[in-house]
């Protein structure tokens, strides 16, 4: 995908908006937070004296290690010693400012989903996002409404036990062929636009709906390759997958707010396959 | 690492505290919000029309309430309400049977909601007050 361009309407999701009415809901910053959930303020840490372009991010910071709840510190980053992409910000940081800085790396091209965090209010990938389309000053925070092992780590095992709950494998009743089990192109143009989730849970840590009920709605990640089964020619329990669905809590917590296409960094659209999932239980009742 | 080697209760990230309010989650909880409202209002209509059974005097009463800045700032609360939630009820609707899903789509009917909404909420005020006189 091309860099973003400041837009109104949004084609892709990787554009940042271009007016900002509010950065976050007008609410008091620690309402219905549990006392070990609630951020105090961190310490500043000021750019080098040589370093003439500086921004300064804001990040949240977490040691289970230490007494205390999470904070908030600022750093303020050379641009540029580092690359033009969060996550070179962030390994800068931790190169040559603070190493006990923690979060998640691998490919930094935006394949493996490690790095999905919340950056200026918004889940994303750090090694996709540009440093020119943050805010000033820039917040960093963990993927929304998740546990924190450590900084900017989040705990996905629930995430996955979700994921493993919709049994993400072929389920098939018939004996298995000689060769491959044979697809035709449209059949297998059904799989586009869910094979390619990276499982970043960016749109599932970005939906409201999974933060009021993530105990037991699936989410848009999960739902998404749960369509993916549903839609594959080659699985032979359809059936069986849309009864494990059809539930007012799995599925139907879902009431399309979208978050979820708006914020997918691999340009995906969990709420358009959820749709297609309430299509088919609807279709099979008549 | 496993439960049991954890010391403490690992703290939550900020969801609603921090999240960027997006056209696509604020256009969701106005529908919501709205509804809410509606449902208040809904009641209200039953005590004005049950003032308006119940004889002038109760009427009367009724009627300069509405008449006061404080029952118009309501009334147009209602108004804007009620097409706030009717445009994004037909935005919904066209959902259900599956269509508008591409973002481009979304952020185009969600602005549409706005600005229909917004238009026929002044429409409507701007009629009734210049047929009221």
């Amino acid at each position: 995908m091309t860099k973003g361009r400041p837009a109104v309407i949004i084609r892709s999701p990787d554009q940042v908006p271009g007016v900002t009415a509010l950065k976050r809901f007008p609410m008091p910053r620690n309402l219905g937070v549990s006392p070990e959930s609630r951020i105090v303020q961190g310490r500043t840490w000021p750019a080098p004296a040589a370093a003439i372009r500086v921004k300064a991010f804001e990040i949240y910071r977490y040691d289970p290690d230490l007494q205390g709840n999470p904070r908030i510190d600022t750093f303020e980053v050379d641009l540029d010693a580092c690359g033009p992409m969060v996550l070179d910000a962030l390994l800068w940081i931790k190169n040559t400012v603070d190493s006990t800085l923690t979060f998640r790396r691998s490919c930094r091209e935006g394949i493996c989903g490690s790095c999905a965090m919340n950056i200026d209010g918004t889940n994303w990938l750090a090694c996709t996002r540009f440093i020119t389309d943050l805010g000033k000053p820039a917040t960093i925070y963990p993927l929304a409404n998740m546990r924190i092992i450590k900084d900017l780590v989040p705990d996905l095992t629930h995430a996955f036990a979700q994921y493993a709950l919709i049994q993400p494998w072929l389920r098939s009743k018939t004996p298995p062929p000689e060769r491959e089990r044979l697809q035709s192109p449209e059949e297998r143009s059904r799989l586009d636009d869910h094979y390619e989730c990276i499982l970043c849970f960016c749109c599932t840590s970005g939906c409201p709906s999974h933060w009021w009920n993530g105990d037991r709605f699936l989410g848009p990640a999960v739902l998404l390759q749960a369509n993916r089964w549903l839609v594959d020619s080659r699985d032979e329990a359809t059936g069986e997958r849309l009864d494990e669905l059809e539930d007012p809590f799995r599925l139907y917590r879902c009431h399309t707010i979208l978050n979820c296409t708006r914020t997918c960094p691999k340009g995906l659209n969990p709420g358009k396959s959820i749709a297609n999932i309430k299509r088919m239980l609807l279709e099979r009742r008549t | 690492m496993t439960n049991s080697t954890r010391k403490r209760l690992q703290p939550l990230s900020p969801n609603i505290q921090i999240y960027r309010p997006q056209l696509t989650s604020v256009l969701s909880i106005a529908n919501r919000i709205s509804g809410i409202a509606l449902s208040l209002y809904a009641v209200a209509l039953v005590v004005w029309l049950v003032a308006a059974a119940a004889g002038p005097h109760a009427y009367s009463t009724a009627h300069v309430f509405m008449g006061s800045w404080v029952g118009r700032i309501l009334l147009f609360g209602c108004t804007f309400s009620f097409f706030l939630h009717l445009c994004g009820g037909i935005r919904h609707l066209i959902w259900d049977a599956g269509y508008g899903f591409e973002l481009r789509t979304i952020y185009a009917s969600g602005w549409m909601v706005v600005l229909v909404s917004s238009a026929l909420t002044l429409l409507s005020w701007i009629l009734s007050l210049v047929l009221a006189g």
